[in-house]
C-alpha cells in the first residue's frame, strides 16, 4: 500500500475535532485519531506521525513514542488481512503452536511476516482473552475460535 | 450453585439492547439511586463488601470514599475494560451481553462520587465488544439516560497489557504511552488529566445496580465474611467445559473445576493457575481453597482476575513457564530497570532450560533475580511476574532439573 498524500478529508478533520473535544485535554484523543489515521493511510509512517502531531500541536517525537509503544499500530505496510494467533497459556495448552505452524506452512511466511501478494500478515500475539474457545485467533475485526487445521484452511480461503 | 447475579441477562434474546434490559427490570436501580444521597450510595456499597474484581481486590466503597470531600473541580469515573490478564475473558461477556448493566453501574457510581464525565477504556483488540458497547451507549443517550448530568466516552486502547494497570491506563487515556505512575498520589486524589479519578473494573461496576436494588445485606450474604457477592470465574485449559461460571466467592477451587466438567486430557490434575497468569500456581493437592480474595491470599497466591487455567498431568510446567516468561518480557513497559531487565533475562534462561541447554544453577539464578526485584518497581506488573517464576520452579523443581545438564 502506498501513501499518495497524507491528508484527512474535511469530514475526517471534523471527526478529529469532535474526538479532541471529548477529552478535558485534546491529547486524550491521540489514540483514537491514530486508529483513524491507520484506517485511512494503511499504516503509521513517519509522515503520518508528523501530520497527526500537527493536529495536536505536539512534537512528532511525542507521537512517535506513542505509536511505537502499542502493538496495534503498524509502522510498515501490512497485509490486507491481519491473522493474529494467540499463543498465551490457555491457547498453548490447546495447541496454538500447531495452529501457527500450520498457518506458516499454508501461507509460506513466518510469524511476523506478510505474504508476497500482500494478502495476509501473520502474527503470534499475547492473550486475546477468549481462552474458553482456545486455540483462537483474531482475523481483522473478528475472533475465530476453537480452531482446527481444517477450520483455519476455510478461513484462509475466505480472505481475498 | 449460588444465585445468578452478573449473568442474569446473558441468555435473554437481544440482551444487549435497551429494550431487553428494561424488560428485565433494568435501570430500576438507577431510578432508586437518584433518590439517594451520594454518601448513602457509598455507604451501601461499603456494607456490601464488594471488592474490586479486576485484580487487586480493593474494597470498592472505600476506594470511592477517597475522593477529597473538599474538591470542587471535576471528578472522573474511568472503567477499566482493558481485559488482558492471561486466562480471563469475563469482561468480554459483560460488554457484549449486558452492556446496559455496565452503563447503569456507571450512572450510579458517578452519582456516588459526584462525577459528570466517565471514560470506558476498552482494549483495542476487542472490536466487537467495543461496537456492541458503543451501540448501547448511543441507545442510553437517545433515551436520556446519559447526557443528563453524566456523559460517557468510549475509548479504544491500542494493544498493551500494561494499560490494564490503573495508572498505566490513565497515562494511555491521556494520549501517552501507557507508563504507570508513581503512587501516591493515588488516582482518587490525582488521576486522569490531573483530577480525582475512580478507576473500576467492568465486572465491579456491574455489581453496583444489584447492590442498590436489593441491598447491601443481600449482596454481602452471597459471599464470605470479607467479600460479598458472586463473581465471574473464567475457566480454561484442560477442563471438559471451559466457560465463564458465576458462583459465590465462597466456592472452593476443587468445586469450581468440577463445575467446569472436571479435568480433561489425562483426567488427572497436575496444577492450576487460580487467578490469571500472574497468580502463583497451585499443585493438585492445594485446591481445597476458597476462591475469594483472602482465601487465595492465605494460600500464598491471588484471585487476581479470577482466570482459572487448569493443567492436567501431561502438561509441561517448564513450557508453561516459558509461555508466561515470554509474555512478561514482551509486555514489560520498560520504565523500571528491575522489571525491564529481569523479564528479558528470565525469558532467555527459561528458554535455554526448555531447549535442554540449561544448568541446574540456572534455576537458582532465576529465583534469585525474581526475589530481588519484588517491590522495587513503580507498578505491580513485576510483582505479578515473579509469582509464576518462583512458584513454578519451587513447586515443580524436579521437572525443571530433569531438563537441565548437571
Amino acid at each position: 500500500m502506498t501513501i499518495a498524500r497524507v491528508d484527512f478529508s474535511p469530514e475526517q478533520l471534523a471527526e478529529v475535532r469532535r474526538l479532541q473535544g471529548l477529552y478535558p485535554d485534546k491529547r486524550g484523543a491521540l489514540l483514537p485519531v491514530l486508529h483513524l489515521a491507520q484506517e485511512t493511510f494503511g499504516y503509521i509512517s513517519l509522515e503520518v506521525e508528523a501530520y497527526v502531531a500537527g493536529l495536536f500541536g505536539l512534537p512528532p517525537a511525542h507521537v512517535h513514542e506513542v505509536v511505537t509503544f502499542y502493538t496495534l499500530y503498524f509502522r510498515e505496510p501490512r497485509g490486507r488481512h491481519i491473522v493474529a494467533v494467540c499463543h498465551n497459556l490457555s491457547c498453548h495448552l490447546a495447541g496454538a503452536q500447531d495452529i501457527l505452524r500450520h498457518l506458516e506452512a499454508r501461507l509460506g511466511v513466518r510469524r511476523g511476516e506478510t505474504t508476497d501478494d500482500g494478502r495476509v500478515t501473520l502474527q503470534a500475539v499475547e492473550c486475546l482473552c477468549a481462552c474458553e474457545a482456545a486455540p483462537m485467533m483474531q482475523v481483522d475485526d473478528r475472533y475465530e475460535m476453537n480452531l482446527t487445521p481444517d477450520k483455519v484452511d476455510r478461513i484462509l480461503e475466505s480472505l481475498r | 450453585m449460588a444465585e445468578t447475579v452478573l449473568m442474569r441477562n446473558f441468555e435473554r434474546p437481544d440482551s444487549h439492547t435497551l429494550a431487553a434490559y428494561r424488560a428485565a427490570g433494568g435501570y430500576a436501580a438507577w431510578e432508586k439511586a437518584k433518590t439517594m444521597e451520594p454518601t448513602a450510595i457509598v455507604d451501601e456499597v461499603k456494607k456490601s463488601n464488594l471488592r474490586g474484581l479486576g485484580g487487586a481486590g480493593f474494597p470498592t466503597g472505600m476506594k470511592w470514599s477517597f475522593i477529597p470531600k473538599t474538591h470542587t473541580g471535576p471528578v472522573y469515573l474511568v472503567v477499566n475494560a482493558d481485559e488482558g490478564e492471561p486466562g480471563t475473558f469475563k469482561d468480554r461477556y459483560l460488554l457484549e451481553r449486558d452492556p446496559h448493566a455496565l452503563i447503569e453501574g456507571m450512572l450510579i457510581t458517578a452519582r456516588a462520587i459526584r462525577s459528570a464525565l466517565g471514560f470506558v477504556y476498552i482494549r483495542g483488540e476487542y472490536v466487537q465488544p467495543w461496537r456492541r458497547f458503543s451501540a448501547a451507549v448511543k441507545e442510553a443517550y437517545d433515551a436520556g439516560l446519559l447526557g443528563n448530568g453524566f456523559d460517557a466516552v468510549v475509548h479504544r486502547g491500542a494493544g498493551a497489557y500494561i494499560c490494564g494497570e490503573e495508572t498505566g491506563l490513565l497515562s494511555s487515556l491521556e494520549g501517552k504511552k501507557g507508563w504507570p505512575k508513581i503512587k501516591p498520589p493515588f488516582p482518587a486524589i490525582k488521576g486522569a488529566f490531573g483530577q480525582p479519578t475512580i478507576v473500576n473494573n467492568v465486572e465491579t461496576l456491574c455489581c453496583v445496580p444489584p447492590i442498590v436494588e436489593r441491598g447491601a445485606a443481600w449482596f454481602a450474604g452471597l459471599g464470605t465474611k470479607t467479600q460479598g457477592g458472586t463473581r465471574l470465574y473464567s475457566v480454561s485449559g484442560r477442563v471438559k467445559k471451559p466457560a465463564v461460571y458465576e458462583t459465590s466467592v465462597s466456592i472452593t477451587l476443587r468445586q469450581l473445576i468440577d463445575l467446569a466438567g472436571g479435568v480433561s486430557g489425562t483426567g488427572r490434575l497436575k496444577a492450576v493457575v487460580p487467578g490469571g497468569g500472574s497468580a502463583a500456581i497451585l499443585t493438585a493437592d492445594e485446591i481445597d481453597v476458597t476462591m475469594d480474595v483472602d482465601g487465595l491470599k492465605n494460600a500464598g497466591t491471588m484471585i487476581g482476575s479470577a482466570g482459572v487455567i487448569v493443567m492436567d498431568e501431561s502438561v509441561s510446567i517448564p513450557e508453561a513457564l516459558l509461555v508466561l516468561a515470554r509474555f512478561y518480557a514482551h509486555e514489560s513497559c520498560g520504565q523500571c530497570t528491575p522489571c525491564r531487565e529481569s523479564t528479558g533475562w528470565i525469558e532467555k534462561i527459561v528458554h535455554r532450560i526448555v531447549e535442554g541447554h540449561g544448568h541446574k544453577d540456572d534455576l537458582d539464578t532465576v529465583l534469585d533475580v525474581a526475589k530481588r526485584g519484588g517491590g522495587t518497581t513503580i507498578c505491580a506488573f513485576y510483582d505479578g511476574a515473579i509469582g509464576p517464576y518462583i512458584s513454578y520452579i519451587e513447586k515443580f523443581r524436579p521437572e525443571f532439573e530433569a531438563l537441565c545438564r548437571p
